[in-house]
């Protein structure tokens, strides 16, 4: 339980400090790279080091390279939704996780987790 | 580089707003931390480029721009969703950065934690800001004499970057 808070709250403010970073960038399109920034990451993979060590993390980071992808494809279809189709940003980007999810299951079906 | 960083585009977020990403950030963490525990490390490393707050963020920014241009008297939705679009077009490319973050960790951790993160980090901020760069360099909107022509950044130039 105490990890789950733990992560909770380490999640939470490295969320929110990128998020409010982006919300200072100006132009838009550059304050949308903080969109992609690696704030759950930072601290998954910090709490993944202490409790299972390195090799753990390693292993978690190789698929989070299909994860990368899946998001690249996730904002480009957001993109489409939002000038193509004039979908609200809300139900365009709750839509298009399913994207995500299909590309990164696909990828990890495909080319399989680190050894 | 036109890149500005304002203070004072921090007063259009309500506190609210603060905490809804504050709640999805955490959620999305522990999110991870279930999935990798039930499924396995292939399956939550996936998890870690989760797009959780996106959609918190993109709505965030349609909502700001809508009620700036209502604020004047004239409908903000195509405004909004065009701000929303940017966004998302940033986070495209900082996608990129992201795979590189990944990358630089996967190959880098095994050797020095504090390295690794810090190797990561740097990969991403400069993949990231790259790709926007070149982007911004190698790409010519044109634009045609539609409606949406006076949208945004377009400040009366026949030929204007993003």
């Amino acid at each position: 339980m105490t990890e789950y808070v733990l992560r909770f709250i380490a999640g939470g403010i490295i969320v929110s400090a990128f998020a409010i970073l982006g919300d200072m960038l100006k132009p838009k399109s550059f304050a949308g790279l903080l969109g992609a920034a690696p704030s759950v990451a930072l601290a998954t993979l910090g709490i993944a080091v202490v409790q299972h060590g390195p090799q753990y993390a390693a292993a978690e980071s190789w698929t989070m390279i299909y994860g990368a992808v899946a998001l690249g494809c996730y904002s480009v279809v957001v993109c489409h939704l939002l000038i193509r189709y004039r979908v609200s940003a809300l139900p365009a980007t709750v839509l298009a996780v399913i994207v995500w999810l299909a590309v990164a299951l696909g990828l990890l079906a495909g080319f399989g987790g680190a050894a | 580089m036109p890149v500005k960083l304002s203070l004072s585009a921090l007063k259009q977020t309500r506190w609210y707003e603060y905490g809804i990403r504050f709640l999805l950030g955490g959620l999305a963490t522990v999110l991870t931390g279930v999935l990798g525990a039930r499924f396995g490390v292939s399956v939550g490393g996936l998890f870690l480029a989760l797009p959780a707050i996106f959609c918190a963020s993109a709505t965030l920014v349609e909502s700001h721009e809508r009620r700036t241009k209502e604020k004047a008297g004239l409908s903000g939705t195509r405004r909004g969703q065009e701000a929303a679009a940017l966004d998302a077009a940033g986070a495209a490319w900082g996608s990129i950065g992201l795979l590189a973050f990944a990358a630089v960790f996967h190959f880098t951790v095994v050797a020095s934690v504090p390295g690794a993160f810090a190797a990561a980090l740097i990969a991403w901020a400069f993949v990231s800001v790259l790709a926007w760069w070149l982007r911004r360099k190698l790409r010519i909107v044109s634009r045609k004499p539609h409606r949406s022509a006076h949208s945004l950044s377009a400040k009366g130039s026949p030929l204007t970057k993003r």
